[in-house]
Order: structure tokens, then C-alpha cells, then sequence
């Protein structure tokens, strides 16, 4: 095990975030604030309560979850993307480092960013509307997964990507509308039935679903399912990302 | 003594069909400096990227004191330097995180006192907390060999470091490879400056289209291609060669005023002595006379001529 290059990836991508603290930290948190202005206070006054809860406390966990997906896709898929573009990777491939210390440090910063930035959203969260967090480890296990999760998704698609476009391409046309179909502002009873079994293939309303249980335990679809989902995602990428190393797909010639 | 080096029936063939690699059989000795010459494409950077395993290789073997690159990665990278023909180094980054980053990559715990030393022997130390992006090139180039060097291998590939690089690097970098020669380690470059290769190669291979054409001692083959000649400045102009001097390899320039003689350094007798006896039998004089040696560019020049 090569501890020292998991470190140094390991900070080396965390020294990134400082670096581009405007962007990773802050412009998600002004985005999220807008969407508690627009959809907690305009709007939401005029929608009565979901299940119990008041809709600005409502979208909370979806926003939250918004947020993680999206941040950690495109931290991920840049982190990896990068060397590639400006040619560093040399250096990682000629490394005495294995492919499962070259994901855990680059996926691990990645998620570990989308963590906190989430609990940052959580905190902006609480200042708009009262929070109330039932599960809290149950709360903190979604956090973890998805964030896990989505980063070595994003990292699959930063050593796919051959241009900064295809590095946009798929968080844009596929991650974007299955967050704001998944739920993140509506329950889905509220659809007709429908476009409720269309939802059911959605993969992003089980995380949502799941997370918004641990905080006031209602859920669209049974907490088990959504762990269990989750749970799938996670094999999927990591099998994914085992054979893009066993072959050396677009990483060595 | 056992190779620090030794490629074994390696072929290369890109996805595209292209053989960069064609059975290539090489060792490099234990603290040599080996230089390997061939023209653009013949696969000089194919068979350092194998062997850092950033090219997976089609057939064959490698083996880095004595580790298998692909089954025992780990023991045979962490022993190898490689600075990149590329400039390719981060923008952002300080000079002096970059290095320790490399150190650390290569599985060496931190050491600012080696990387110190690394800097000031490349001349980087007041640059030490500058952003990559804001140096020179020759400047980014010494931070690729500072990070090369950062964790002390014991083998280090310089893919034509001195490529575009002005007079005072490149002499620093000489300096350098000469030291890091003292210390033990083994050094393997490519270069289109043939001097250079005569200057400082122990060995010299040469590949050409995907193959290695020939891995000679530097000063063996300067010896055995080397050819010498002597080249006589007439007083009076000749019209054509003497009769009795039929029995020399001869040349008359077309002027009638200088009279060559091309002679074999391995031979016994070069057979100047005689030569200059009948030159002056046959009533020729001459005001001077020198000798040329021919290169290892035109050694060089010569054999890949010949391999295609």
C-alpha cells in the first residue's frame, strides 16, 4: 500500500478546492440560498404542506442532494480529466501507485469535498427554515454513499471525456433532469400515476427519496429499496472503474 | 553484473495497427550513461514509455533489477525517473509542491531536505514558491527533472532533455547527469544532438523504424565505423593521380590541389608512412597536411540510411 501517494493525491486535490474556493464552495451555496428565495419563501407560501411539512423544509434534502450530485460529478471528472488534457498523467501512470490507490485518493478527495459542501447547504439550509434531522446516521450514511458514488461516476466520465464539452455533456443532458425529475421539489404522489411508475426508473428518486427519509421520515419508496439502489450504483461504478483500469481504457496507449 | 535493464522480445503494435516495436532485445547496463539515437518516430519514446509503464506493451518482457514491470510494478517504478519530452507540468502549482508531490506519488515519505538539494542543484531554489505558469520554459523544464529526481531513483530516462533548451541549462544538466553518473545511477537519454551523445554516452543504441539497429561501447564503434582521412595540400595542382600511387585509396579534389587519403584506424599499419615516401618519390610536394575523423552523426546518418 502506498500510503505517501495516496496522501499526496490526496492533497494535492484538496489544494485545488482552495484554490477554487469561489467556485467549489461558494457558488453552490448561492445557488442553493436562490433556490430557498425563490421556491421556499415566493413560492412556496402558496403551496401547503407536503406530508406534514412545510415545502421550504421539504425541498431541503433534495437541494442537498442536488447539490452532491452535481459537485461531485464535475469534481471528480476534473480531477482526472485535467492531468489528462495537460498531459501530467505521465506521472501517475509511471508511479509505483496501484488503480485502487489512484481511485481511492482521487474519488476520496472528491467526495470528501461534496460532504462538506453539503453540510455547508445543510447549514445555509437551516437558516432559511427550521430543520429537523430524525436519522442523523442514517442522514450522514446517504451523504457518504452518494457522495462516494457520484464522485466515481464523475471519475469514470473525467477518463471518458475527450474534451472539456463531454465533460459537460453528461452531467448536463442526463444528471441535471434526473435531479429535477427525481424529486427534489415534489413528492411524487403529487404526479399522476403515470408519470409516478416513469419516476420508479429514475435512480436519482431513490437517493432522494432515501435521504429526505433520515430527515423526517417520509419516503416516496421504502427506505430499504433506496439503500438497496444506492448500494447497485455504487457496484456498478466500481465495476466500471475496475475495468477501465484492468484494460487501460483511454489511460494508456 | 546482472542488468538494471533488461527488455526481452518486446513488441509494441498501437491499436491503429502501427508497429512502434519490433522485437527489441536490450540491457542496460548498472550505472552506464546509454544513449539512444534514432530519428523522429523510430519509437525512442515508445520504448521509454513501456518501460515506465505508461505504454502497455503487445509481447515481451521487461525487467528492472530484476522486477517484472507489469507483475512486480510497484519495485520496478519505484526506482525510475522519468522526465518527459513534453512540458507538461501544472499551472498552478508552487515549484516546491509540485517536487514533494512527486516524491510522495513514488512512496517516499517527505524529505524537504533532499528536495531542498534537488532545487538548488537545478538552480530553482529562489523560485521555490513561484507558480509554475510564471516560469520560463527551460525553467518549467528543470522542474520536470527536479520531480524526476525527487525520489532518488536509481534509474533516470531523459527523453531529449536538452531539446530546446539554451546553452546554460543545457550545460547545467551535463553537470548534473556527470554527478548523478558519480553517484551511481544509471541514466538513459535520447537525443537529437548527436554530440551530446559523443560527449557523454557510454553506449549508444541506435533504433530506427522500431528497431534496434545496434547498441555498441561509444568509443568501440567510433573505432570500428570510424573512418580517418588525410587530406595533403599540393604546392602544385595534379592533373590525375600518379601511377605509382595506384595502390592507395586515393581521391584528387576536382581543383588538382588537395590529394585524400582515407585509412582504417583499426588496421595495423594506417600505411601513411609509406604513402608519404612514395607521395615524395613521385616528385609531389605539399605545403600541409590534416586529418578528420568522421563522427558519430555521420556514423549515425550512415546506419540509418541503411536500415531503411
Amino acid at each position: 500500500m502506498n500510503v505517501h501517494a495516496i496522501r499526496s493525491i490526496y492533497r494535492f486535490e484538496m489544494a485545488r478546492t482552495r484554490r477554487t474556493l469561489m467556485q467549489s464552495i461558494i457558488a453552490p451555496v448561492i445557488s442553493t440560498s436562490l433556490y430557498f428565495v425563490v421556491f421556499g419563501a415566493a413560492i412556496g407560501s402558496r403551496i401547503p404542506h407536503v406530508e406534514g411539512i412545510s415545502y421550504g423544509a421539504f425541498i431541503v434534502p433534495g437541494l442537498v442532494m442536488l447539490s452532491l450530485l452535481t459537485q461531485s460529478l464535475s469534481n471528480a471528472s476534473f480531477g482526472i480529466y485535467f492531468p489528462k488534457f495537460t498531459g501530467t498523467i505521465y506521472e501517475l501512470l509511471s508511479a509505483p501507485v496501484s488503480y485502487v490507490e489512484i481511485v481511492v485518493s482521487y474519488v476520496g478527495a472528491a467526495a470528501t469535498k461534496s460532504i462538506v459542501l453539503g453540510l455547508i447547504i445543510l447549514a445555509t439550509a437551516g437558516l432559511f427554515v427550521p430543520l429537523r434531522i430524525e436519522h442523523p446516521f442514517w442522514m450522514i450514511a446517504f451523504l457518504v454513499l452518494t457522495s462516494v458514488t457520484f464522485s466515481l461516476f464523475g471519475f469514470i466520465i473525467g477518463i471518458w471525456a475527450d474534451g472539456f464539452e463531454q465533460l459537460q455533456l453528461i452531467p448536463l443532458l442526463i444528471i441535471t433532469p434526473l435531479t429535477f425529475l427525481g424529486g427534489s421539489f415534489y413528492s411524487i404522489d403529487m404526479l399522476p400515476p403515470f408519470w409516478q411508475n416513469v419516476s420508479l426508473f429514475n435512480p436519482v428518486v431513490y437517493l432522494i427519496s432515501g435521504f429526505r427519509w433520515s430527515f423526517y421520515g417520509i419516503a416516496d419508496v421504502s427506505v430499504g429499496i433506496s439503500l438497496a439502489m444506492t448500494l447497485v450504483f455504487l457496484g456498478v461504478s466500481v465495476a466500471v472503474v475496475a475495468w477501465i483500469f484492468k484494460t487501460g481504457y483511454r489511460l494508456k496507449r | 553484473m546482472q542488468a538494471i535493464i533488461s527488455v526481452k522480445n518486446l513488441s509494441k503494435t498501437y491499436a491503429s495497427g502501427f508497429r512502434a516495436l519490433k522485437n527489441i532485445n536490450l540491457d542496460i547496463r548498472r550505472g552506464e550513461i546509454f544513449a539512444l539515437l534514432g530519428p523522429n518516430g523510430a519509437g525512442k519514446t515508445t520504448l521509454i514509455g513501456t518501460i515506465c509503464g505508461i505504454v502497455n506493451p503487445s509481447e515481451g518482457q521487461i525487467l528492472v533489477d530484476g522486477h517484472d514491470i507489469i507483475a512486480d510494478y510497484r519495485a520496478a517504478r519505484s526506482i525510475i525517473g522519468l522526465v518527459p519530452q513534453e512540458l507538461t507540468t501544472d499551472a498552478f502549482e508552487s515549484v516546491w509542491d509540485t517536487v514533494s508531490f512527486s516524491r510522495g506519488l513514488f512512496g517516499k515519505p517527505a524529505n524537504p531536505q533532499h528536495i531542498e538539494k534537488v532545487l538548488k542543484e537545478l538552480s530553482l531554489w529562489d523560485k521555490k514558491d513561484n507558480k509554475i505558469r510564471t516560469l520560463s520554459g527551460g525553467m518549467k523544464r528543470r522542474v520536470l527533472i527536479a520531480k524526476a529526481l525527487s525520489h532518488e531513483p536509481r534509474v533516470l530516462f531523459l527523453d531529449e532533455p536538452t531539446a530546446g533548451v539554451d546553452v546554460e541549462l543545457r550545460r547545467d544538466m551535463w553537470q548534473l547527469v556527470s554527478s548523478l553518473r558519480e553517484s551511481g545511477v544509471t541514466i538513459i537519454l535520447t537525443t537529437h544532438y548527436i554530440d551530446e551523445a559523443e560527449q557523454m554516452a557510454d553506449r549508444i543504441g541506435v533504433i530506427s523504424n522500431g528497431e534496434i539497429v545496434l547498441v555498441e561501447d561509444k568509443a568501440e564503434l567510433m573505432r570500428k565505423l570510424g573512418k580517418k582521412q588525410l587530406t595533403l595540400h599540393l604546392l602544385n595542382t595534379l592533373e590525375r593521380i600518379p601511377p605509382g600511387l595506384a595502390g592507395y585509396d586515393l581521391h584528387l579534389s576536382s581543383k588538382g590541389n588537395e590529394l585524400t587519403y582515407t585509412y582504417d584506424t583499426q588496421a595495423e599499419r594506417t600505411g601513411i608512412l609509406a604513402l608519404l615516401e612514395d607521395v615524395n618519390a613521385a616528385g609531389i610536394r605539399f605545403k600541409d597536411l590534416h586529418t578528420t575523423q568522421s563522427s558519430l552523426e555521420d556514423i549515425f546518418v550512415t546506419l540509418v540510411r541503411e536500415g531503411q
